[in-house]
């Protein structure tokens, strides 16, 4: 187990290394320097040295990848060219407002998820059972940003009842909460049906168990055997598919952000990216990939601890 | 080659007697024939500006109404399927090629080589997909051909990963063996033995993902970072919708409509291809 985890671990940290080696390449791989890019055609010359100077443009390539790595380690991602703030400030605020989004959206989804999943394994093969399929593929393929269009043209603006951009005021939370319903929905209503899916075939692999039966052999109800006996195991593949699909959740939060105006990763990496923000785009994508990388790497660990056939694999 | 033809009818066969894939078959048609026709039935040049003709209610001469530049919505609306679907074919196309190729040469090279592509592929699919994406749009600047770029790249570790899994499998079965026992050409066995057996799972997954690579294509364009304006695309025009969704929501409502009916149309066409081609292949797209 601690051998697995250390090669799991250590692939990630290749993998990070990987990336921002790529990234800092793809920046050269381009025709024309990238300080005339991020200032566009009406650059005065003196304008631009102090940008080319300012970004180490001038340093021999060896020396920038070093104090590349060497800054990315130590947490200093470089400067905003508009706003001047350190990135990882800018990126540190931004966070917080993301993580909720998409933390709430997979709470709801979740709950909803898991129930429908259920409801389709307890109801197998009726005209229940499909109408769920159908629900779920629906869902699944129903793109968030327009889902999130469509809410905000019912709710905020005829009926009125939400508002249609921001994150609600400081220290209110009621504002906060109903500024964040819109968002979540949207970001949450694919992986309700893409965990009902995943529920339900894991669910009906698992109901052919032996202690299924059993527990069957003793009369407990279907409801009993679903939910105390069947869904503990059914759950595990699960953990693997939310961590893998956190990837999704962030550019369905990107997309939605956009929409509702609300701060967030997605709101800050759109705009630097329309503006030509070399450092903040950089900087974002690093900090999502290390953040997304530990994600899915504990989520590995963790079902190598929680499932004994895993284990097993591994140890063999 | 009729046995070839008698397994396509059988497939289309088992995908009409599925009411879904019946549905998903049926709007991909549609979205194809809309495609392919657009210059025909678009009663309007979809990117003929005229001014005073702005914002204009759905009526008789606009079925649909008028955008900000007084052009016409349906005509904007078809054209649009053409650059959905377009961009979407020929990315997937060009990303299952690579896939196809750089899966063969993993799994049937040398150890070495084998080790840096997953170790590439790892680290493509290990990032976000949308922040690859933005960064890439970075540095090379929005635009159709960016768009299909970013797509291509994404796409392919997926593909190559299937292919070089499928592959790795194959080598080793007692068929391969005996034609290698008996001196065929590593050129031979994949391109006689190993590629017939790897394509059919490619073309359920290529197809699987178109649904995702429109969603992506029109979700990049609405954020100004897709297909550049004028061009007609779904997200454009479910952007200009969205500056004016309080005096004219027609826009957005109509625009979101074809995105969502053709996302739908094309998922339900490869779950149908799925089940029709193999019931017990679970895939998993891009998502």
């Amino acid at each position: 187990m601690l051998n697995y985890a250390i090669k799991r671990i250590l692939l990630a940290v290749l993998i990070l290394f990987v990336v921002m080696l790529a990234m800092y390449a793809m920046v050269f791989l381009v025709p024309g320097d990238p300080a005339s890019i991020a200032l566009g055609p009406r650059a005065t010359p003196e304008l631009k040295r102090l940008l080319i100077e300012r970004m180490g443009l001038d340093q021999p390539v060896l020396a920038q990848v070093y104090n590349f790595f060497r800054n990315a380690l130590t947490g200093d991602l470089g400067f905003d060219v508009w706003s001047k703030r350190p990135v990882l400030q800018e990126i540190a605020e931004a966070f917080p407002y993301t993580l909720l989004l998409g933390l709430v959206s997979l709470a709801w989804a979740l709950i909803l998820g898991i129930s429908l999943g259920c409801a389709a394994v307890i109801y197998r093969g009726s005209v229940m059972d499909r109408m769920l399929g159908i629900l779920s593929v629906s869902m699944i393929s129903v793109p968030s940003f327009v889902v999130a269009i469509y809410a905000l043209l019912i709710f905020a603006v005829w009926l009125r009842w939400l508002p249609a951009i921001g994150a609600g005021e400081a220290g209110d939370p009621w504002s906060q909460f109903k500024a964040i319903l819109m968002p979540a929905f949207a970001v949450g209503i694919s992986w309700v049906g893409y965990l009902a899916r995943m529920v339900r075939a894991s669910m009906l692999e698992v109901m052919g168990a032996n202690h299924i039966r059993t527990a069957r052999a003793f009369g407990l109800p279907e409801r009993r055997v679903v939910f105390k006996y069947a869904l503990r195991i059914a759950i595990i593949p699960t953990i693997s598919i939310i961590a893998v699909g956190l990837g999704s959740i962030l550019s369905s939060a990107v997309f939605v952000e956009t929409v509702f105006s609300r701060p967030g990763i997605g709101t800050l990496v759109t705009s630097a990216v329309l503006k030509r923000n070399y450092p903040v785009v950089m900087g974002t994508v690093l900090v999502m990939t290390a953040f997304y990388l530990m994600v899915v790497t504990m989520a590995d660990l963790l079902i190598a601890r929680l499932d004994p056939r895993v284990r097993d694999v591994l140890r063999s | 080659m009729s046995s070839a033809v008698e397994s396509i009818t059988r497939t289309l066969r088992s995908l009409i007697r599925d009411p879904m894939g019946l549905l998903g078959l049926a709007l991909v048609v549609m979205f194809l024939l809309m495609a392919l026709l657009a210059p025909v039935i678009a009663p309007y040049d979809p990117i003929k500006i005229s001014v005073q003709n702005k914002f204009l209610e759905p009526g008789m001469s606009h079925w649909l109404g008028t955008d900000q530049l007084g052009r016409d919505t349906l005509s904007r609306i078809i054209y649009g399927s053409r650059t959905a679907l377009s961009i979407a074919l020929t990315a997937t196309g060009m990303a299952g090629i690579c896939g196809l190729l750089l899966g063969l040469v993993a799994g049937f090279g040398p150890r070495w080589l084998d080790s840096i592509l997953v170790l590439l592929f790892d680290s493509v699919s290990s990032l976000p997909m949308i922040m690859f994406a933005l960064a890439v749009i970075t540095v090379l600047g929005p635009g159709t051909a960016t768009l299909i770029l970013v797509i291509v790249l994404i796409s392919i570790p997926g593909y190559a990963r299937l292919i070089r899994a499928q592959t790795l499998t194959l080598k080793n079965s007692d068929f391969v063996m005996a034609e290698r026992s008996l001196g065929a050409s590593p050129a031979r066995i994949i391109l006689v033995h190993l590629l017939p057996n790897v394509v059919g799972p490619l073309v359920i997954v290529l197809s699987m993902d178109i649904p995702v690579v429109i969603m992506l294509e029109a979700g990049l364009s609405y954020l100004n970072l897709g297909v550049r304006p004028p061009t007609a695309s779904w997200g454009n025009i479910l952007y200009d919708g969205y500056t004016a969704l309080r005096s004219t929501p027609t826009l957005v409502i109509s625009a979101g409509a074809p995105l969502v009916l053709a996302t739908l149309g094309f998922t339900f066409l490869g779950e149908g291809l799925r089940d029709a081609l193999d019931p017990k292949l679970q895939l998993r797209s891009l998502r």
